[in-house]
């Protein structure tokens, strides 16, 4: 098993953005996670490596409890992620963004060694002719895919993914979708949050759905979609007329 | 060792190295002593720079490390009757030890917060000192001139303090180049950008900020012992003077933060023209720049941080690729 | 014993409120704009030579001359806002840090040339004596507490009940949706500065009428007020009020118990402490 996730809660104040979540993810397969706007997914991958404390449950990583770990020491673990709202190093270059990626991930390597790993990842998502430019200087979608180019650096064991699909043009999106496959077919494990339907239903083994901070449903992308209760919270998101506004235009 | 090839690094040693020579060549006492202010203040200020520059932490009170390992070693040799060179060494790892204490208590702060706790530190330690008799409370501790005879009277020990301090300059230069082109460096750099993110890649942050810290004091303090040691006295205001330490801030912020050529230029600059405003006869509205020297310097830097943030070398760097090959 | 006590206590308490509004202009500012105005010393000694020069060469009454100074601070504070922090408003730190510390030396250093580093302090203590008990004060250290005490009143009700009070606390508050609704940020952010600044020369003011100063006190008076906007959580008025009693209140009762050299290693312990453990200051919530 990749990552068990047992009744997970977390509490902001009076808030509950994360309600006694529980779901497992076998190796090598794609989840996705779905839900309303500030249903709580971001939170639930921050409770996932460990950038919160969590108010209740367990997750459990490749049969090792992360309860108390610090976020540093979960990355060291093989769990890497991407942030909703990029985070680029904006200063350094984006070579040297991807760098670190391989210097403090699963294998902490050497300069030299994350040297050439940040070169064939670079590559690999197509940012290599940017490589020398400062990170700040990069468009949001190339900022995207340093994001993931980062987290492929580290060599993860499982890869959490916040709507890396976000902001991009159809192209752009069929180019990041084919990414995540060949990223898959390398044997790594994935949870992505995805607005983007047709993409995450294509795309996922499995998909789970959250609707203010509950789990309320999960199973295969077709069971999922024809849940009565999710197409319920959907209809009951403001957004979901923009959201298919934009998926017929992809 | 690929580095040494590096211009990045040579052209900072050489113009260390041609720069600390220079006295030696002339011969001229008055020379020697505005170099030597330079070369202490390209040891400060490259060491500062480690946290400033590489990590983004701004230490306001950085000038403590030097107070503190000028103390111990003012101590070692004044009481204890100690030599010199082991005296400084020990005012280095005093420094550096006091530098893992504090550092591991106040880099939990961000922004101002830690801004401001360097503050705090440092006019704490001040006050006690002055209570601390046996350091010679508020009026400190001289050394007897006697002490000196071991090194060939006072003509040569002036010498002595000089090569000793160029060759701090010299380490510190090598240090920061080495720091910013390691992996150590990269991480203290990601810690700069956005912390938080860093810790998601791997980076411990707080480990490695100590280490940065700890690696920012140890050559302050050995600076210090030399330089009390030459002074002949020390005393609390002298040691820890907050002015001095923004001094610092000041010559890095000229030269650009986080670049190892900055600092040097940064300190070279910034004493030079400190002295020549002292001895300028000049007036302006009435006022004779020697006496306004502090606002004219003041006015400087408040051109640089308005204009030119990123520094002399920041701003070269910027300008073309070339240079940014070169320039480290 | 008591009496002794009783009297360092009031004479704490006394000074503790004119530390008080000095902290407030500075808390003021960084509440409001996130920016620590390192020139905040240099502002008070002006006000302290503002109150003076007024004494002495006009023979203005010292406590009606706070108001012309008080005024003159609030328009050096906009200038030096438009000058030397709007441009650095939004960069890092250490921006804002030495924009405002070049400004601490360009009034060091143009002060020092015109005034000297000689003390002077204006005579003022032609008002006498008050006893009470065993407790006698300056009548001078008396009104400048009520002085203090006048201006943090009307602070308050500037900010709580003006137009222009409500736009600043908006500005502290959220500076982008603030001028999303209309209002105009940059001059919000200026008339802010200038507040800030008002306070301090008022505050330097208050300290010339009862101590003897330099154009270097301010300085010292600077890193009190540090002390004193921690304990009371930085960008909080009211609790930098309460921040300059306890300070007063350390600095007039501990002499009584220990040697005074040893007031100010307490005082920057419990800074540095506070910052540590409390960073939203004795006052603040929890977060
Ligand atoms: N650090 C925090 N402190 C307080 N509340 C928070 C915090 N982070 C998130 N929240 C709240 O928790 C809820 C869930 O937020 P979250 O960002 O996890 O939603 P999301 O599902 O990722 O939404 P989106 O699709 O918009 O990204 C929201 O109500 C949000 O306001
Ligand atoms: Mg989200």
């Amino acid at each position: 098993m990749m990552l068990e996730v047992k009744n997970v809660t977390k509490h902001f104040g009076g808030l509950t953005a994360v309600n006694d979540v529980s779901f497992d993810l076998q190796e090598g397969q794609i989840l996705g996670l779905i839900g309303p706007n500030g249903a709580g997914k971001t939170t639930l991958f921050n409770c996932i490596n460990s950038v919160y404390p969590l108010s209740g449950g367990t997750v459990t990583f490749r049969g090792r409890q992360l309860n108390g770990l610090k976020t540093y020491q979960v990355a060291h673990l093989g769990m890497a992620r991407t942030h909703q709202i990029v985070r680029p190093l904006n200063e350094l270059t984006v070579r040297q963004n991807t760098v670190v990626g391989a210097c403090f991930g699963r294998h902490g390597h050497t300069l030299r060694a994350a040297e050439k790993i940040a070169d064939e990842v670079l590559d690999f998502v197509g940012l290599a002719a940017r490589a020398g430019m400062p990170a700040g200087s990069l468009n949001v979608a190339q900022k995207k895919r340093l994001e993931l180019a980062r987290a492929l650096c580290a060599q993860p064991y499982l890869l959490l993914l916040d709507e890396v699909l976000a902001g991009l043009n159809p192209s752009e999106v069929v180019n990041m979708v084919a990414i995540i496959r060949k990223i898959r077919a390398q044997g790594i494990s994935i949870i992505m949050i995805e607005h983007i339907m047709h993409a995450i239903m294509n795309l996922s083994d499995r998909v789970i759905v959250l609707n203010y901070g509950s789990l309320i449903a999960q199973g295969t992308p077709d069971e999922v979609s024809q849940n009565e209760e999710v197409i319920q919270a959907y209809l009951g998101d403001p957004d979901l007329a923009e959201r298919l506004l934009e998926e017929e235009r992809a | 060792m690929k580095a040494w090839r590096s211009p990045g690094l040579w052209i900072p040693l050489v113009i260390v190295v041609i720069l600390a020579a220079y006295p030696a060549l002339t011969d001229k006492a008055s020379t020697r002593e505005t170099v030597f202010n330079v070369l202490l203040a390209i040891g400060l200020a490259s060491s500062l720079n480690i946290l400033l520059g590489y990590t983004g932490y701004v230490s306001f009170g950085h000038i403590v490390f030097f107070g503190l390992g000028g103390y111990a070693g003012f101590y070692l040799i004044d009481v204890l009757g100690w030599n010199l060179l082991p005296a400084a060494l020990v005012g280095g790892a005093v420094a550096g030890s006091i530098a893992l204490l504090l550092g591991l208590a106040i880099l939990r702060l961000r922004g101002a917060y830690f801004a401001l706790a360097t503050i705090g530190i440092l006019e704490a330690m001040k006050a006690l000192v002055i209570n601390m008799d046996f350091l010679g409370g508020p009026t400190g501790m001289e050394l007897n001139f006697q002490v000196y005879k071991d090194y060939g009277g006072a003509g040569q020990m002036l010498w002595t303090v000089y090569w000793a301090v160029a060759a701090i300059a010299l380490i510190a230069v090598f240090l920061s180049f080495n720091v910013k082109l390691s992996k150590f460096g990269l991480g203290l750099m990601a810690i700069r950008e956005d912390e938080d993110a860093a810790e998601v890649m791997g980076v411990v942050a707080q480990r490695a900020k100590a280490y940065a810290y700890v690696l920012s004091a140890i050559l302050p303090g050995i600076l210090g012992t030399l330089f009390f040691f030459k002074q002949g006295v020390i005393e609390p205001g002298s040691a820890f003077r907050l002015h001095m330490s923004i001094e610092l801030l000041v010559m890095v912020m000229l030269g650009g933060a986080g670049t190892v050529l900055g600092p040097i230029l940064g300190a070279g600059v910034y004493q030079v023209l400190r002295v020549s405003l002292l001895t300028s006869d000049v007036a302006l509205l009435g006022l004779r720049i020697r006496d306004i020297q502090l606002a004219v310097a003041g006015l400087l830097l408040l051109l640089i941080v308005l204009f030119i943030p990123s520094g002399a070398i920041g701003w070269l760097r910027s300008r073309s690729n070339v240079l940014r090959r070169v320039l480290e | 014993m008591v009496d002794t006590l009783l009297a360092s206590l009031t004479d704490g308490l006394l000074i503790g409120v004119v530390y008080g509004i000095a902290a407030m202009g500075l808390t003021l500012i960084f509440g409001v704009m996130n920016v620590i105005n390192l020139a905040h010393g240099p502002i008070m000694a002006l006000g302290m030579f503002g109150v003076y020069l007024l004494f002495t060469q006009f023979g203005m009454n010292p406590y009606l001359a706070l108001i012309p100074v008080g005024f003159f601070g609030l328009i050096l504070g906009i200038v030096i806002y438009a000058v030397a922090v709007n441009r650095v408003i939004d960069a890092p730190h250490l921006s804002s840090l030495l924009a405002t510390f070049s400004v601490n030396m360009i009034i060091i250093g143009l002060g020092t040339a015109l005034f000297t580093t000689t003390f002077r302090n204006v005579d003022y203590s032609s008002l006498g004596t008050l006893t009470l008990g065993p407790i006698t004060v300056p009548l001078t250290r008396l009104v400048s507490a009520l002085a203090a005490l006048l201006v943090t009143g009307l602070l308050y009700l500037f900010l709580q009940r003006t137009r222009l009070g409500k736009y600043v606390r908006a500005v502290a508050n959220n500076r982008t949706s603030a001028g999303l609704v209309g209002i105009p940020s940059t001059r919000v952010l200026a008339f802010s500065f200038g507040l800030g600044s008002a306070l301090a020369t008022i505050a330097g003011g208050l300290i010339a009428i009862s101590l003897p100063f330099t154009i270097l006190s301010g300085s010292t008076y600077e890193l009190k007020s540090f002390v004193i906007v921690v304990l009371g959580g930085l960008g909080n008025p009211v609790g930098a009020l309460i921040g300059g009693l306890v300070l007063g209140l350390i600095e007039g009762v501990v002499p009584v118990f220990m040697k005074t050299t040893w007031v100010p290693v307490l005082e920057y312990v419990l800074f540095v402490l506070i910052l540590l453990v409390r960073p939203q200051g004795l006052l603040g919530a929890k977060r």
